[in-house]
């Protein structure tokens, strides 16, 4: 059994393998591996003794899981309204463009992901960016380049 | 199992503790439309068009009948004009997925075309009937829904399929029986998948591969 696979059964045995906790079994397999695999999913379904329509009901209702790989870094810029009108828009240009990335795309060598988000709770600060959870106030060009290049 | 009474329309009941309200008011002869609801399958209540009103004056509200329960004293009106209006503008967006909703429904409750809404003819109304036949009544899992809101869709898992229908449902398709409209049928093309094989790709609402998900969720725009 791969490592992985190790971990999953780790997760899922915290919780003691019920399936009334797989929101959670879920979200924690996530947290560890950034995304949900098929295998992984596949392995879960028959650890919980569910069947995998219900994996992918749940995995596809919730906007939170990913069903394809995620980058290292998770790079969510703010296109609420408040950060719209205080310009959300070049923003996101800027970061597409420093980190050659559109939204909702994961870079090749699985460095960033970048997503849009709509509220981050903090408009007073936007436009915001948020970099593994950093928050950021309306970042220049040349702060997101050297941000960029800090990350691994 | 205590008999309670209760008033529908009016009209006292007795009924027995555990049924639902849209039980009980087909036991009196009393109509209440319904679209996702079938005896054999647990309640779902997606469908919305069997909305009652409970309760008097003030404490009035509305609910799915399919899934509530009866209570002692309990008041429902099923044909008040708010609910109708609820019927009206359900049976209104769904007219826009499927274009042959039983005429006496739309009659009934007066809904007719309206160009507000685009038309989007999946044929599919949602209601979950052949997912919960698979899953309750075959414990095969074959059919799945996918997504939320305006991307939620039916589809078939074929490798679940490919496992599961030939022993599941030996003489025909039984899911096709239980589409309301029949979409189901002509996404199979009437015929069964031969074993391991692929089911025949004939409508959106199915998927050929497990892994094709992701695709579909890519063309929605969910990834």
């Amino acid at each position: 059994m791969s490592y992985s696979l190790a971990k999953v059964d780790q997760i899922i045995d915290g919780y003691g393998a019920d399936k009334e906790a797989l929101v959670q079994i879920l979200l924690d397999i996530q947290h560890e591996f950034r995304w949900l695999s098929r295998e992984i999913l596949l392995h879960t379904a028959d650890r919980l003794g569910l069947p995998m329509n219900q994996l992918y009901n749940v995995t596809t209702f919730y906007k939170h899981f990913s069903l394809v790989p995620q980058g290292r870094h998770a790079v969510s810029v703010c296109v609420g309204t408040a950060c719209h009108v205080r310009g959300a828009t070049q923003l996101l240009n800027r970061v597409s463009q420093g980190l050659k990335l559109s939204p909702d795309e994961t870079s090749a060598d699985e460095k960033f992901s970048l997503k849009t988000v709509s509220c981050l709770g903090c408009c007073a600060l936007g436009p915001v960016m948020v970099v593994d959870g950093k928050y950021m106030s309306n970042p220049t060009a040349n702060e997101i380049t050297e941000i960029a290049e800090e990350c691994e | 199992m205590s008999q309670l009474s209760m008033t529908i329309n009016g009209q006292q009941v007795q009924v027995t503790e555990g049924m639902t309200i849209l039980e009980a008011s087909r036991e009196a002869g009393i109509y209440i439309p319904t679209l996702c609801h079938n005896e054999n399958l647990e309640s779902y209540g997606s469908c919305r068009i069997c909305v009652v009103e409970i309760g008097e004056g003030e404490r009035k509200k509305i609910v799915a009948s399919c899934l509530y329960n009866v209570s002692e004293g309990l008041v429902v009106e099923t044909e008040t004009e708010k609910i109708n209006n609820y019927r009206r503008i359900i049976l209104n967006l769904l007219m826009h997925r499927w274009d042959k909703i039983p005429v006496e429904l739309l009659e009934r409750y007066g809904a007719k075309r309206d160009d507000r809404f685009v038309d989007n003819m999946t044929y599919c109304i949602l209601c979950g009937l052949c997912v919960r036949f698979c899953r309750e009544i075959k414990g095969a899992n074959v059919l799945g829904f996918i997504g939320r809101g305006t991307i939620r869709q039916v589809v078939i898992f074929p490798n679940q399929a490919a496992k599961y229908c030939a022993n599941s449902c030996p003489h025909e398709m039984e899911c096709l029986d239980y589409c309301p409209t029949g979409v189901i049928s002509s996404s199979y093309y009437g015929s069964r998948p031969a074993d391991g094989q692929p089911l025949p790709h004939a409508h959106p609402i199915c998927i050929n591969e497990d892994i094709n998900i992701l695709e579909i969720l890519e063309r929605v725009g969910n990834v």
